[in-house]
């Protein structure tokens, strides 16, 4: 990205001025490595953003902030509930996608002579992969207590335990999602889908607390160098997508029918207070509370299939975080608490410590913050912070994002040899689909070490931990 | 100069995006569903089973092909199926078309990734010498 167009405001924030139709500035939160790799896209997608109606304080992007349809991925934008639009681009297609990691009270040490039997155990049962089917099959009523409950539906239903419902966002269960705003294809596309992982860059890892960096944060979320957790990595599955699709298509009439002028018609949005941003919203809410139900029942199976390797583990949930979202809550605009409808596509909610919407035993420190990084390098567990709340609505990086395309790196990369070289370093890999491993090599991802340091630079959410994989089952 | 390919994905960014070409719009629509199937498999290795019957409506052709992608990722999905082939007749703004495919086979197609959905990005539907061009890119 060329840094001309950018002031620089501190030595990790960069500000695009207000020009043309633009309402707020944009804001990109990153180091200047970090701003000089972002494509030009990213650039012209957030100050379209800044255009939009009823956007307050600014248009910002996140350090690992990429091109995406409409908003770039990594983008954060808050609306004003009575001027302000909500945008499926705003959102993404993978709706409520995000992390869920779970403590096994199991150590390196432990699980490392039954690690084969564990990732074999795993990949049988957690169906992963294109055309995979989960367990449950839904009905239309069921399917409406699934679309309105959430993870607090599953653990009900038996698919796990009611103290993991405080250690979700939204206690596991979404409010005011509207069944009856959710179309018959999407759900069909949901029947049998509950409980399965999906493909692409979507994943279960057992990994190993490797790094310790913040003490005091990581005794309040259980963490102790050498622990074994568990992270899952999937979203809404086809439900979600349908959702999104069929939103890209309605918004776009939408937005000519309200007037609204779009520079991009992939930021294709309807206003807050609206009959189609209603239904939007209503659907949307809808499709967050399937991915909740999802990592729910995944939790669920990896908790019998541990079970069944090391009988002596006790999954218990750290916490849950979404990156895929539109969200009510109250932040400070303008000196005062406002509500906003705070967007975060491929963001993750980030709260600080004091957070009134925390568990207890989580309060002090703050919001845990789940970070994916690839097969074969880190991921990381981040802590909300007070100046993330004040400058990014409480919003933080996501994940390491592709450096390169799929395409390219499946002419360069061959699935057996990722594996090979993976499990010479002692990560074992599950997939159904090798070509899959090839197109999610590490070495098409970039450094999310280099991410997560630029997001405690910049003061947006601090390091706790680094984990490291042992097992990876890849859709 | 070679012969510009029926069917092909290119890259766009972290993406992918899919390409059909024709010598009417109907095939190009056609072969722009063979380029999503290689998104997912090689549509060489699919075995011709089962048909399955679809139709869409837009007013542009642009949209006819956003709607056409959408309505093979629904069927995909539904239904545990890759598609092999596909025939296609464009009537002013209605797509009817049969899709010939087989149930997913995991061992022997590798499927590497299922298609989210089709976007408005890098859309185009037009003339392209004496055929028809047919391309966007696809969310996975």
């Amino acid at each position: 990205m060329d840094l001309s167009r950018l002031k620089r405001r501190s030595e990790f924030e960069w500000v695009i001025e207000p020009r043309g139709k633009m309402r707020v500035p944009g804001v990109l939160f990153a180091s200047e490595p970090l701003v000089r790799a972002m494509d030009e896209k990213v650039l012209e997608q957030v100050t379209n953003v800044a255009t939009l109606p009823g956007i307050r304080v600014a248009s910002m992007a996140m350090p690992d902030a990429h091109w995406g349809y409409g908003f770039a991925v990594g983008g954060v934008a808050a609306f004003d509930p009575d001027e302000g639009v909500v945008s499926a681009g705003g959102v993404g297609f993978d709706i409520s996608c995000g992390v869920r990691c779970l403590r096994t009270r199991l150590t390196r040490a432990e699980v490392e002579p039954r690690k084969k039997d564990l990732a074999d155990t795993l990949f049988r049962t957690i169906p992963a992969g294109v055309g995979s089917r989960g367990r449950i099959r839904l009905s239309g009523e069921e399917m409406d207590r699934m679309l309105r409950g959430g993870a607090k539906w599953a653990v009900e239903k038996g698919w796990g335990e009611r103290g993991d419902l405080e250690r979700i966002e939204e206690g596991g269960a979404m409010k005011d999602a509207r069944p009856e705003a959710v179309s018959d294809r999407a759900r069909a596309r949901m029947r049998d889908e509950v409980g399965t992982l999906g493909s692409g860059n979507h994943y279960l890892e057992v990994q190993e607390v490797a790094e310790v960096h913040d003490a005091e944060a990581a005794e309040a979320f259980g963490l102790q160098r050498g622990d074994v957790v568990v992270s899952i990595h999937c979203g809404s599955r086809g439900f979600g997508h349908q959702i999104g699709t069929e939103a890209l298509r309605e918004m776009l009439d939408a937005g000519r029918r309200h007037g609204i002028d779009l520079p991009d018609r992939e930021l294709a949005c309807a206003p807050v207070r609206s009959k189609e941003g209603e239904h939007y919203l209503g659907a949307m809410r809808s499709a967050i509370n399937v991915a909740l139900a999802n990592r729910q029942v995944l939790t669920h199976l990896s908790r019998e299939a541990f079970g069944s390797v090391l009988p002596q583990s006790d999954l218990t949930l750290l916490y849950d975080v979404s990156h895929n979202t539109c969200k009510v809550e109250t932040h400070e605009v303008d000196g005062k608490p406002r509500e906003v409808y705070v967007h975060r596509k491929g963001a993750t909610r980030a709260w600080g410590p004091g957070h009134p919407g925390l568990p207890g035993r989580l309060r002090p420190v703050g919001q845990p913050v789940l970070i994916g990084g690839t097969m074969g390098t880190s991921s990381w567990v981040l802590t909300g912070t007070e100046s993330g709340m004040r400058a990014s609505f409480g919003s933080a990086c996501h994940g390491a994002g592709r450096s390169m395309s799929r395409h390219h790196a499946l002419k360069r990369w061959n699935g057996k040899q990722v594996v090979a070289e993976l499990e010479s370093r002692g990560i074992l890999i599950r997939s159904p689909s090798l070509r899959g491993v090839a197109e999610e090599a590490p070495g098409a991802y970039k450094d999310v070490a280099e991410v997560v340091e630029a997001t405690e630079k910049a003061g947006l959410a601090r390091r706790v931990a680094k984990l490291l994989p042992i097992v990876t089952i890849k859709g | 100069m070679p012969e510009k390919a029926a069917f092909e994905n290119f890259a766009h960014d972290a993406d992918i995006g899919v390409r059909g070409r024709g010598g009417t719009l109907a095939e190009a629509l056609a072969n722009a569903g063979r380029a999503l199937t290689a998104v997912v498999t090689d549509p060489a290795s699919i075995r011709e089973v089962l048909s399955v019957e679809i139709a869409c409506e837009a007013a542009h052709p642009e949209e006819l092909l956003f709607d056409w992608l959408n309505a093979l990722v629904f069927e995909m999905a539904t239904r545990r199926v890759l598609f092999a082939r596909y025939e296609v007749k464009v009537e002013g703004a209605r797509l009817v078309a049969r899709a010939f495919g087989e149930p997913v086979d995991v061992t022997r197609h590798q499927p590497a990734v299922e298609v989210k959905g089709a976007t408005w990005t890098g859309l185009r539907v037009g003339r392209e010498g004496g055929g028809w061009v047919a391309e966007c890119v696809v969310d996975v």
